[in-house]
């Protein structure tokens, strides 16, 4: 334990000396620079697997040291190993490595590949760096680095315009999070004197601390700003969607799996410093997001904004997870939703490159026997999404979830519990609609019809995140909640009948049967739309065209923003410009032409006056000049003569004088 | 008993004069130099003059100065007539009028 806190800082370097390398490299070296990544982020999961091991054995360890000083207070950054960061490193380090294998297939004829692998190694180690620091501050920078990665990874194929705006669109709208978040970690820095989490009993989260836990609602909701805006909840959730224009495999890292989920980190980290009330805001802004989210994903046809819609959907159970259950409960979704989101993404990326670079749902159909293993592998994903009961993890992780909002413990309102559930059966109907419409049915397109299963080099990572996806739910479920009590520090104990208490068996049958319904109401809606070959309208767009039209046009979010804020802001800065152009250019013009007008007088001044004058002076002086120097003849009797005359006439005077 | 000062100063002056003549007029650098020298032995004739008629005739105060400046005025004229010969080399002429290279 002692020995791997010192080695901690490589897990981040590790990745990041890849990326320095890789953004060295030429073009062409792109199995140097993809086989640096690769070991790189291997180098970090074996780290992160030592350090996750050694949290077994002791509590948290820190190692702080000193940034710089200034004046008599110096600024300190560290890393921390404790369970939370331990787990989340290992599941960022895992999900990475996969989806590096996966995009040596999903890359492999893109003339950037070089550049792809400096960027993806840049995000891993902004990442890992974020789930280990130990100081606000330096999970601030890595957040920013995040997302700066993500920035460059969504405008990746920057030729296509789309691209270029969705990833300003991404900076820009957590900009306003970050905002906040910055606010809220100056404010901390003003009441606590500090920013390192742990520091021996004097770290902004303990409770030891001098001036005591600082548990103030505005330091927590303008720190949730910056989770809200990263994590892509209400009303900030606009970019995330539109970040689908990034490569798949981007996609499944960064907008799925991990970066979004660094806003739930955030809170889990931070999760002394949440108040009551603050934890009533937090659940409220998941469950409203979940279920607008998912209402959403209902009417979309892109394979990969459904699966976006859904990303945002799932964060705010996590959310509501954090809020309503603890730093346990938000955690357990997001790792879960980590493993099978990657999955539902890379296999969505296996279908779009199966399929020529289609996107549209409805131009494909049967896909199931041309991409069998990324039809069983997506199958899984979408049971785990789901939350089909028993063998797959998003069951137990939502349950946990939805469990957590019992009487005893949550002493808010009751309605986001109902909102989640809404959420659960509204995750359900749009998963069996996309597999059906993808997989189901005959193939729409002839590109469709021709597609072709991906290469094992991203089948692969398909099968182990299936797998994991599976598994990682027997983690934490109630029986046997090891999760919970590994993050809190606790023993977990095996016990069956945990599973057979009051409020979580009743949310556990609630919560399938409503899965079941969506399942077979879904499939049945679709399952017979996917046979008739190329329909174009919707079964629900048929029979509720307003609604399927407000839900295919994302409630008009976008657009509100743009009537809103967009053009406000363009009002401002054509404001500014004509500010800027008329006063303050007519300003600089009206100075500059009186300048020139008295450099004008200047001159003629100086033209006439000065130099005349002078020039008068000088003549008037050589002239004298000349005449003076005809004295001096060279002619030296004539000197003689004048020092003769000159006696003379003094002895005249020295006689005259006399007198 | 003897002739009186004045006829002595007369002499000096006049021979003083006929030296400046010839020192302003004449225009070859030979006959300057002469004239110069009348000038100077105007002077001697003088200190001898007022030596002899002065105070204290037992002192040989006039003797010695005139000794000394009749030493130093031929050191003078060998100087003289060696830049004299210098120039001629130099100009091929010993017109003093020609000579105009320090004016300014």
């Amino acid at each position: 334990m002692e020995s791997i806190i010192k080695y901690l800082w490589l897990i981040p370097a590790a990745p990041l000396l890849a990326a320095g390398i890789s953004a060295l490299l030429p073009r062409r070296r792109r199995r140097l620079s993809a086989g640096l990544a690769i070991g790189a982020i291997s180098l970090s999961l074996l780290l992160s697997c030592a350090a996750f091991v050694a949290t077994f054995h002791s509590g948290p360890v820190t190692n702080n040291f000193r940034w710089f000083d200034f004046g008599s207070t110096s600024v300190q950054l560290g890393w921390v190993l404790d369970p939370l960061g331990a787990i989340m490193a290992v599941m960022v380090a895992l999900v990475s490595l996969l989806i590096f294998i996966y995009s040596l297939g999903y890359m492999a004829k893109d003339p950037n590949f070089t550049r792809f692998f400096c960027f993806l190694a840049l995000f891993a180690a902004a990442m890992l760096g974020l789930v280990l620091a130990n100081s606000l501050l330096l999970f601030f920078m890595c957040w920013e680095l995040v997302g700066l990665a993500s920035y460059l990874l969504i405008g990746f194929w920057f030729q296509k315009p789309s691209a270029a705006a969705a990833a300003k669109k991404a900076f820009i709208v957590t900009r306003i999070g970050d905002l906040g978040f910055l606010v809220g970690m100056l404010l901390l820095y003003a009441t606590t004197g500090t920013l390192l989490f742990y520091d021996h009993g004097q770290g902004c989260l303990e409770p030891t601390a001098a001036g005591g836990l600082v548990a103030s609602t505005t330091i927590a909701l303008l720190i949730f700003c910056g989770a809200v805006g990263k994590s892509g909840q209400l009303p900030l959730h606009v970019w995330l969607p539109d970040a689908m224009e990034g490569p798949t495999p981007v996609s499944a890292l960064i907008h799925a799996a991990t970066m979004v989920a660094a806003g739930v980190f955030l809170i889990a980290r931070v999760y002394p410093l949440m108040t009551l009330d603050a934890k009533q805001v937090v659940a409220w802004v998941g469950a409203l997001t979940a279920v607008f989210a998912a209402s959403i994903a209902v009417a979309q046809n892109d394979i990969k904004r459904i699966l976006a819609y859904s990303t945002v959907s799932q964060l705010g159970y996590m959310m509501m997870g954090l809020g309503a259950g603890g730093v346990a409960v938000g955690m357990f979704h997001l790792t879960t939703h980590a493993f099978f989101k990657a999955l539902l993404f890379l296999g969505a990326g296996s279908v779009i490159h199966g399929c020529h670079e289609e996107q549209d749902i409805r131009k494909m159909g049967g896909l199931r026997l041309r991409l069998p293993v990324t039809f069983a592998t997506y199958a899984v994903g979408m049971m785990a999404l789901c939350g089909v009961p028993l063998f797959f993890s998003g069951f137990w992780s939502k349950d946990a979830i939805l469990d957590s909002f019992d009487r005893e413990h949550w002493l808010g309102s009751q309605a986001p519990f109902y909102l989640g559930l809404f959420g659960a059966f509204l995750t359900a109907f749009y998963m069996t609609r996309q597999v059906c419409r993808v997989f189901f049915g005959k193939p729409n397109t002839p590109e469709a019809e021709h597609a072709h299963e991906s290469p094992p080099v991203m089948t692969i990572p398909l099968v182990i995140l299936a797998g994991l996806a599976v598994v990682a739910g027997f983690f934490g479920t109630p029986a046997w909640p090891w999760f919970q009590a590994y993050l809190t520090g606790r023993q977990a104990g095996f016990d069956l009948s945990k599973l057979m208490e009051g409020h979580a068996l009743m949310v556990m049958l609630f919560s399938t049967g409503l899965v079941t319904v969506a399942i077979v109401w879904s499939g049945w809606i679709y399952g017979r739309a996917a046979s008739r070959p190329a329909r174009e309208t919707d079964p629900l767009q048929a029979a509720q065209p307003a609604l399927f039209a407000c839900l295919q046009k994302k409630f008009y979010v976008d657009e509100f923003y743009d009537a809103t804020v967009v053009r406000l802001t363009a009002a401002f800065a054509k404001f500014s410009d004509w500010l800027d152009r008329v006063v303050l250019g007519g300003l600089v013009r009206a100075v500059c032409w009186l300048v020139l007008a008295l450099a004008r007088l200047d001159r003629n001044v100086d033209e006439s006056v000065v130099n005349e004058g002078f020039d008068v002076g000088s003549e008037t002086v050589r002239d004298s000049g000349r005449w003076v120097s005809r004295l001096q003849n060279g002619q030296v009797q004539r000197y003689l003569r004048v020092i003769g005359l000159a006696f003379c006439a003094l002895l005249l005077l020295l006689l005259w004088g006399s007198r | 008993m003897t002739t009186p000062l004045a006829h002595y100063l007369i002499l000096a002056a006049l021979l003083f004069s006929i030296g400046l003549a010839g020192a302003l007029a004449r225009r070859n650098a030979v006959l300057v130099l002469i004239g110069l020298e009348l000038m100077l032995n105007a002077a001697n004739l003088n200190f001898i003059a007022f030596w002899r008629f002065g105070p204290h005739p037992e002192r040989l105060t006039g003797v010695m100065f005139v000794l000394f400046s009749i030493a130093i005025a031929a050191a003078e004229a060998a100087l003289g007539l060696a830049l004299v010969i210098a120039i001629y080399r130099h100009r091929r002429t010993a017109q003093v009028d020609r000579f105009d290279s320090l004016k300014g």
